[in-house]
């Protein structure tokens, strides 16, 4: 996704007056023009790309301090609690502090955000909790999965009683985990389906390592087969037969292999795998439900 | 000889595949589903924010405010904006979606109104129930207006595909595609969100 706005014109009066600036300047009065023109081109580039929304990079630790309001160890030790959360209840929770929203709401901005990095998975059980503090603007974002637990009215229950009055406080880091806490007690799982949760986590992470290996051979097993093997076979046995055989079987998997590859991409399957961090990107997707405070 | 035939029988299914979904056979009706499910997130949202305004109402009531005029109004407009729906085969029609425009602004209006004179109670702005509802009603604002702008990227999305080569062929003379209308704030502000304050 990217937004550009469109952008002002600034630099384009500014580089008229500035030829007009110059009455010296008649002889070579085209070079300075074109000069002047590039300039203002380069101008309207770089304003167009500081306009166009960006988001801070996603390196899945759960935390991402982008205005640098948390110790490198508090924010490991807050990694680890959003990790252990993850995998107890399979939900994604991430905290995201934005040195700027770039002149948005922090409402707009949130989901946004969330829809970038793709928060929770295909379900969507994904949310946010998003610090704005050069705006003083704070917001747990939930995604579409997680409305019915972690309610609007929750959500700004939790804002306006535990993190707004730590905030108000000074209490940035306190603030911040307490929030995280509360939300971790909403999105903890009933005792039998944590049960069923902790077994599956445990399930993936033996079967982590060749995760990835499996996929790719089974690709490549795939490959040896129909394209050398099965030619090699055919070949042997005489054209007649590879003509008929391997045309078909070629038809027949195209569209198969097609629509494989399509669901690989969009699917969340891969995104925890490789990472090697929480798991906590995986498509998930956001509709604005959620709560926003200050303080 | 044999290869040429070969190859024949391999790419020709392949081409005329390509060339019909190159011409917008499935591709049309994808992007028009799309948007349809779009408009449909529109219209629960709104209905959920009606949902809600019956329950604003009554805690209003129960505090026992004298805002008979604007609680009235609000009933009104709820009333109005519920009995206002548009069907997923009418979004080509713009006066439809019009109407259906017009009924929600006005409740959004009757909303600020309430909210705003409301404000004017410390004892009910410091009530946990109507905290609640105002924090739910703030969200289902913002629901509102992300559905409304998934719509309105899925019909630019759809009018495009049917006005652009090679699609349009197939929209043309296969579906007989219409354009879709996209949602707009027909009154300046109408479809701001009423204004509500956490009270900082």
């Amino acid at each position: 996704m990217h937004f550009a706005p469109p952008s002002p014109t600034p630099p384009h009066p500014f580089g008229l007056s500035l030829s007009k600036a110059c009455p010296s300047a008649r002889r070579d009065h085209g070079r300075t023009h074109a000069i002047v023109l590039l300039l203002a081109f380069l101008l309207l580039a770089l304003a167009s790309t500081a306009q166009a929304q960006t988001f801070p990079k996603f390196d899945d630790k759960g935390v991402v301090d982008a205005a640098n309001i948390l110790t490198p160890q508090q924010e490991q030790a807050l990694s680890q609690k959003l990790i252990a959360q993850k995998q107890a209840s399979g939900r994604s929770l991430v905290v995201a502090t934005i040195p700027d929203l770039q002149g948005y709401d922090i409402a707009d901005y949130g989901y946004r955000l969330g829809r970038a990095w793709g928060i929770g998975d295909k379900d969507s059980n994904g949310a946010l909790l998003i610090v704005a503090p050069s705006e003083r603007k704070l917001r747990i974002e939930v995604g579409y999965g997680l409305e019915g637990i972690l309610t609007d009215a929750l959500s700004s229950q939790i804002i306006r009683t535990v993190i707004a009055p730590r905030f108000k406080a000074g209490d940035m880091v306190g603030g911040i985990d307490a929030g995280v806490d509360a939300i971790t007690t909403l999105l903890a799982l009933p005792p039998d389906q944590a049960r069923a949760q902790a077994a599956k986590a445990e399930a993936a992470a033996r079967d982590s390592q060749d995760d990835g290996g499996g996929i790719i051979a089974f690709w490549i097993i795939l490959f040896v087969v129909f394209f050398i093997l099965l030619p090699m076979l055919s070949r042997a046995r005489g054209g007649r037969r590879y003509r008929r055989g391997g045309s078909a079987r070629v038809v027949i998997w195209g569209p198969g292999l097609g629509s494989g590859w399509g669901s690989g991409s969009g699917g969340s399957g891969w995104g925890g795998g490789w990472g090697g961090g929480g798991g906590f990107s995986g498509g998930g997707s956001f509709g604005g439900g959620g709560a926003s405070g200050d303080w | 000889m044999s290869l040429l035939r070969r190859f024949s029988s391999v790419l020709l299914p392949m081409f005329g595949a390509m060339a019909l979904s190159a011409c917008g056979i499935n591709s049309v009706p994808t992007a028009e589903e799309e948007a349809k499910a779009k408009w449909a997130d529109v219209q629960a949202q709104y209905q959920r924010r009606a949902n809600l305004v019956g329950n604003l109402v009554a805690t209003v009531k129960a505090a026992g405010k004298q805002e008979q005029d604007t609680l009235v109004r609000v009933t009104e407009a709820r009333a109005k904006a519920t009995s206002v729906q548009v069907n997923a085969q009418d979004l080509s029609d713009p006066a439809k979606v019009a109407q259906f425009q017009a009924a929600q602004a006005q409740l959004s209006q009757g909303l600020g109104r309430l909210l705003a004179s409301v404000e004017a109670y410390p004892d009910l702005k410091t009530n946990e129930n109507f905290l609640q509802l105002q924090s739910q009603l703030e969200g289902t604002e913002n629901r509102i207006a992300v559905a409304i702008r998934d719509y309105n990227g899925a019909v630019q999305a759809y009018n495009t595909r049917i006005r652009t080569f090679p699609d349009a062929i197939g929209a043309k003379l296969i579906h007989g595609a219409k354009p879709m209308t996209p949602f707009e704030a027909t009154t300046p502000g109408a479809e701001e969100a009423p204004k509500v304050d956490f009270g900082s």
